[in-house]
């Protein structure tokens, strides 16, 4: 995305962001909330409208991608109560891809062993732990064969215990060679897994850069007093 | 049920005994154990065949009048929202009975001035009329019912490729369901309560049939409580129905 800027009427919520993601890198996005974090990761979904600048997907101005190339995990989840969670991966491979049914349960049966929850597939979606439908979650975006995934505070409405396994399975996309561009506060995983970390405030991009130089040495005095925040308790 | 049941028979009992004292209460018009009686009973109770087939036919005329008013409210365009509204607004401020004497005095008149000839009887009148009135409110229902989806449903519909008409129809509409039963099943109560307003265009309903009677009879106290018990027992069936049928799709949401 090159020059982005958003506004809610009148107030600025993006001021001229630019960011490149890699095919294959991991970005981490933090900051305080109401610094339009959600805000870049929602207008790449395509779930909202931006008023200036362009957003490319491969080259390609993204509107013309094809369904399903961009793939969400929502911070409440979203999933689809009214339909099992079998039925909540296939449906948009039927419906939007134009896969058989078989074809389609296939797949998400091989997603949800990723997900490490075949066992759950006939279940409905309120009747599984909050971890366990963020990782069904997951798994509906994967059933789209994305060729980038994002996250949107993935793990905020979670259990500190339900953490860990939704994190796991995060890290296990990215080993594979996913492209990632997450929201979090999990400074942990940020360290671990993301090739390059941004810090966001007021609407820009204030801080980017490799997150062991990051969190040792940032360089704004912003982050310094958000990182001492966040990782103090 | 059992408590309905009870408060049922003790206000016939009630009714009975008022009828003891003498000079005020005379239910020998409809006591079932004369042949007169019996007569008159089976005069009132035909009039459930017309006021159950009007009230059916406008109910389902009103659901499918109602979805295809509501629609058009979550276009994205403006212009195609304003049909919505101007609909909405307009036939929910007519008051029944003058749409009543409209549609069966005054659309003829209309269809006859473009060329088509058409009479319109008591019966469709009656029809025509509770459906496009009650088609405001179902409308109204439908839209209510559809908003209260969370918008993360319609998010998430989106980001796995599904159209706004798919995400409607696979994901929206039957979540939206469940919340719209309810206010539908009361809205199909007052159709049944409003069809009594079809004995004034000459329809012979349960409220004409009972408006006959007392011309003949000269006992408007008892042959119009018996009315009233007639509704009584239809709404109770009906609400009995409803109540069967959120059972059912509760149990289908937990399975």
């Amino acid at each position: 995305m090159t020059g982005v800027s958003k506004w809610y009427d009148d107030f600025q919520v993006l001021r001229d962001i630019s960011l490149t993601v890699e095919v294959g890198e991991k970005l981490v996005i933090c900051g305080p909330s109401g610094s339009g974090k959600s805000t870049v990761v929602r207008l790449l979904a395509g779930l909202e409208a931006h008023q200036e600048g362009d957003i490319h997907l491969q080259g390609e101005v993204k509107n013309v991608q094809r369904p399903g190339d961009i793939g969400m995990v929502f911070q409440s989840f979203n999933l689809f109560p009214h339909l099992s969670v079998l039925d909540n991966l296939t449906l948009g491979p039927v419906k939007a891809l134009g896969l058989s049914r078989a074809q389609a349960e296939e797949r998400a049966r091989t997603y949800l062993d990723r997900v490490r929850i075949p066992e759950q597939a006939d279940k409905r979606p309120a009747q599984l732990s909050g971890g366990q439908q963020q990782r069904v979650a997951i798994a509906r975006a994967l059933c789209m064969e994305p060729k980038l995934m994002l996250f949107d505070e993935p793990t905020s409405a979670l259990d500190p215990e339900m953490i860990a396994e939704v994190l796991e399975v995060m890290e296990d996309l990215a080993a594979d060679g996913m492209t990632m561009i997450c929201v979090t506060h999990e400074m942990g995983f940020a360290r671990r897994v993301a090739d390059r970390i941004a810090f966001m405030d007021a609407g820009e991009i204030v801080e980017i850069g490799a997150p062991e130089q990051a969190f040792k040495a940032p360089k704004s005095e912003r982050f310094a007093l958000f990182l001492d925040k966040i990782l103090k308790h | 049920m059992t408590f309905r049941t009870i408060a049922l028979l003790s206000s016939l009992l009630l009714l009975t005994a008022c009828s003891a004292a003498p000079g005020t209460w005379g239910w020998y018009v409809i006591d079932p154990t004369t042949d007169n009686g019996w007569t008159n009973i089976r005069f009132l109770i035909r009039g459930f065949t017309s006021t159950i087939q009007i009230s059916v036919l406008a109910a389902v005329a009103s659901i499918i009048i109602g979805l295809l008013v509501a629609l058009p409210a979550f276009a994205q365009n403006r212009w195609l929202r304003l049909p919505n509204r101007i609909y909405v607004e307009l036939i929910r401020a007519i008051p029944l009975l003058p749409m009543l004497f409209w549609v069966f005095y005054g659309l003829p008149v209309v269809m006859r001035g473009m060329g088509i000839s058409i009479s319109i009887d008591p019966f469709w009148g009656a029809v025509i009329t509770l459906a496009l009135s009650d088609s405001a409110f179902t409308a109204e229902i439908f839209r209510a019912g559809i908003q209260a989806v969370p918008r993360g449903q319609a998010e998430a519909a989106q980001t796995i490729g599904l159209s706004r008409a798919k995400a409607m129809r696979y994901v929206i509409l039957p979540q939206a369901v469940r919340r719209i039963l309810p206010p539908l099943a009361n809205q199909f109560i007052y159709i049944v309560k409003m069809s009594a307003f079809a004995s004034v265009i000459g329809m012979q309903e349960l409220t004409r049939r009972a408006n006959e009677l007392v011309v003949t009879e000269y006992r408007p106290l008892e042959i119009y409580t018996l009315l009233i018990l007639e509704y009584l027992v239809l709404v109770l069936i009906i609400s009995a129905g409803v109540r069967w049928l959120e059972r059912r799709m509760g149990a289908d949401e937990s399975r």
